[in-house]
């Protein structure tokens, strides 16, 4: 994706996450990281998901994205449990790069605290943040 | 024949070629017309190994004829030790070596032809006559288990080597053992770890800023202890809230660089020690970034414990070719007794020693002694130089790095300040960290474009995209052995592609041209790098 894009129906985490909550089940969310991070890494070479199982806190670090840049962590938005990781990064990382909200998404996790969405941003805000 | 496929290694047969014009701008001269024929020859020459070369039974080497009694190997080796078949080694004449060696060397960009201002990696010229000593026999054919009573030159070398180290360090012990920078940061922190212990306390936690040298968190995480990062203020500097919050009895040690990577002196240096001293910890100088103040401040008098240096950056060892480096340690007297063994120790009657009875030693870092060859060449250039040669070669540095950032701000056509502004700070040390975000805005460049067309121009880039903290960073040490006339090509060189991308950023997007690898797969390096060749 050579373009910036934050799509309208995610929420954002000031450290370039995303969440897309589940429009039938709203204790279920999908994550990844949003255009601005895949742009600042650089190409990914290597994403290590964590097990099924691993629980999450919120704005701590879940997993580790490699760049030919660096090394960095990954933060989680919301807290919760994972319940489905994307076996298809281990082959293709570059997934993160070419479709950060689609194919490049991380892992799905079942959310402990639901309303901790309230905190997160909407596009705009996000958007706003990235202008300074 | 050969499993490593070529089209990773070699430039695309299809170049463009955009070589810099003479005044250096207009895409008008740099057209993209040429095909495969403007080439140069290294691009035209795909890179083959040696055991691609030679024909069987050719030699460059004859032995002479046997003159001892020959011993059946068989009687000599058990069985099971005995190889079936002789090695494949490559069969070739003196001239293909010489050649085969000389051509993959011109394929490399070395400092021997060129501007190199790798930010951190301090790629100072490597004066000659140090290699006259270090060529002497009495050093280069010394051998490393040769009885103390028989290597009493080398040992009074290492003594007096020492003894200089400890001088411009302000800490008194010295351990020449360490081969490498991160070497001497792991002996650092295995020795903050064993005086701890000593003492009876289990600490686990190491602070380390996030303008610190970008090992240190890996050689904290190899000693067995846990990183706790540090925050950085608005001045470049430790952030002293954030450091007091996070200093307690668990932390180890402080591993600290100053100045920092973004080269800058932290001036809350003596509250630093002070806070980290005050929880019973150690502080741990990295010597990355020593070129800065050699002469000028020591780390021991700032309070620190254990410092390491680069023998291969401040003291001219040659590298950037994978080694050997040199990372000695110098201590503070209450880390000493936990120093590497053996020490070279000097007897009551003026004469040389190792001395391996150090029972709270943390051990041996490595076989044999350290790297001799480089005590040699940092032992000529201490002598060479004097201390007053050594405070003048670090304020040359500091001059150098703040004229080519003064140059570079100051040109107003193109606006370079705007496009790279300085991240941090206003003079700087020894080097200085711009962001390339302004401009990968502006001009849709990014750093690594820059630094890739810099190559073009017959300059090595400088450091990218470190420290992190610093948007799309170009990190540039000039350091002290560069003329005005290289740091003034060098800015106009930085001008001329930025004028050049504001006209056509697709110029910069497809750099290198004239290397003879173009621009590499950096995913498929990092991911599938072709290190094992069958033999045919």
């Amino acid at each position: 994706m050579a373009q910036a894009s934050y799509p309208d129906e995610l929420l954002y985490h000031p450290e370039h996450d995303w969440a897309r909550i589940d429009a039938a089940d709203p204790a279920l969310a999908t994550l990844g990281i949003t255009w601005y991070a895949q742009d600042a890494l650089g190409e990914v070479v290597f994403f290590d998901p964590p097990a099924v199982g691993t629980t999450l806190a919120k704005d701590a670090s879940y997993a580790e994205v490699e760049s030919v840049k660096a090394v960095s962590d990954v933060i989680a938005p919301l807290s919760g449990e994972i319940v489905e990781v994307n076996e298809a990064l281990s082959e293709n990382p570059a997934m993160i790069n070419e479709d950060p909200y689609g194919e490049g998404w991380l892992v799905k996790v079942r959310l402990s605290e639901p309303s901790e969405r309230d905190s997160l941003m909407d596009a705009a805000a996000y958007r706003a943040t990235l202008a300074g | 024949m050969s499993p490593i496929d070529e089209s990773h290694l070699h430039a695309d047969p299809g170049i463009e070629a955009h070589a810099p014009s003479a005044n250096g701008i207009g895409p008008s001269a740099a057209a993209p017309s040429a095909p495969v024929s403007s080439a140069a020859p290294l691009q035209r020459q795909h890179a083959t190994t040696i055991f691609q070369k030679g024909a069987p039974g050719r030699r460059a080497f004859l032995c002479p004829a046997l003159d001892v009694p020959e011993v059946d190997p068989e009687t000599l080796l058990p069985a099971r030790f005995r190889r079936s078949e002789g090695p494949r080694l490559p069969e070739v004449s003196e001239p293909e070596i010489v050649r085969h060696y000389v051509g993959i060397s011109k394929r490399n960009f070395d400092l021997d032809s060129g501007f190199y201002p790798l930010g951190s990696c301090t790629m100072k010229h490597n004066p000659r006559l140090h290699e006259r000593a270090a060529a002497l026999p009495g050093h280069a054919r010394l051998h490393p288990l040769q009885d103390p009573e028989r290597a009493q030159g080398a040992l009074e070398l290492m003594w007096n080597l020492q003894e200089a180290l400890a001088e411009i360090s302000g800490l008194p012990h010295v351990s020449l053992q360490p081969s490498a920078g991160s070497h001497g940061e792991l002996a650092g922190v295995l020795l903050s770890r064993a005086y701890h212990e000593d003492r009876g306390e289990s600490r686990h936690k190491v602070l380390t800023p996030d303008t610190a040298h970008g090992t240190n968190p890996a050689t904290v995480t190899m000693a067995g202890l846990e990183v706790v990062k540090v925050a950085t203020n608005a001045d470049g500097g430790v952030d002293i809230e954030d450091l007091r919050a996070k200093a307690d009895g668990d932390v180890a040690c402080l591993m600290l660089t100053n100045p920092n990577t973004l080269g800058l002196f932290d001036p809350n240096i003596a509250e630093i020690a002070e806070i980290v001293h005050g929880v019973g910890a150690t502080l741990y100088y990295d010597g990355a970034n020593l070129n800065a103040v050699m002469g000028l401040s020591r780390p021991g008098d700032m309070g620190f414990d254990i410092v390491h240096f680069n023998l291969h950056k401040s003291f001219t060892q040659p590298h950037g070719g994978g080694g050997p480096g040199s990372g000695p340690i110098a201590v503070s007297g209450r880390v000493a007794p936990y120093l590497p063994v053996p020490v070279v120790a000097r007897r009551e009657d003026g004469s040389f020693d190792l001395d391996h009875d150090r029972p709270k030693s943390i051990g041996r870092l490595r076989g044999f002694h350290g790297n001799y060859g480089c005590f040699v060449r940092s032992y000529a250039y201490i002598c060479s130089l004097g201390g007053d040669g050594l405070k003048d070669a670090s304020e040359t540095a500091v001059l150098n790095a703040n004229y080519l950032l003064a140059r570079l701000r100051n040109c107003a056509h193109p606006p370079v300040a705007e496009y790279l502004p300085l991240a941090y700070g206003d003079l700087c040390m020894h080097e200085f960290v711009l962001s390339g975000g302004p401009m990968k805005k502006t001009l849709e460049i990014k750093t690594l474009d820059l630094a890739k067309r810099l190559l073009d121009f017959g300059f090595h880039p400088p450091t990218v995209y470190f420290p992190l903290l610093v948007d799309e960073a170009l990190m540039v040490e000039p350091t002290e052995t560069e003329t005005k006339e290289t740091l003034d090509a060098f800015a106009d060189a930085i001008a001329a592609i930025l004028k050049e991308a504001a006209q056509d950023p697709e110029i910069a997007r497809g750099a290198p041209y004239t290397t003879p690898v173009r621009r590499l797969d950096e995913v498929a390096a990092a991911k599938r790098p072709v290190i094992r060749q069958a033999l045919s």
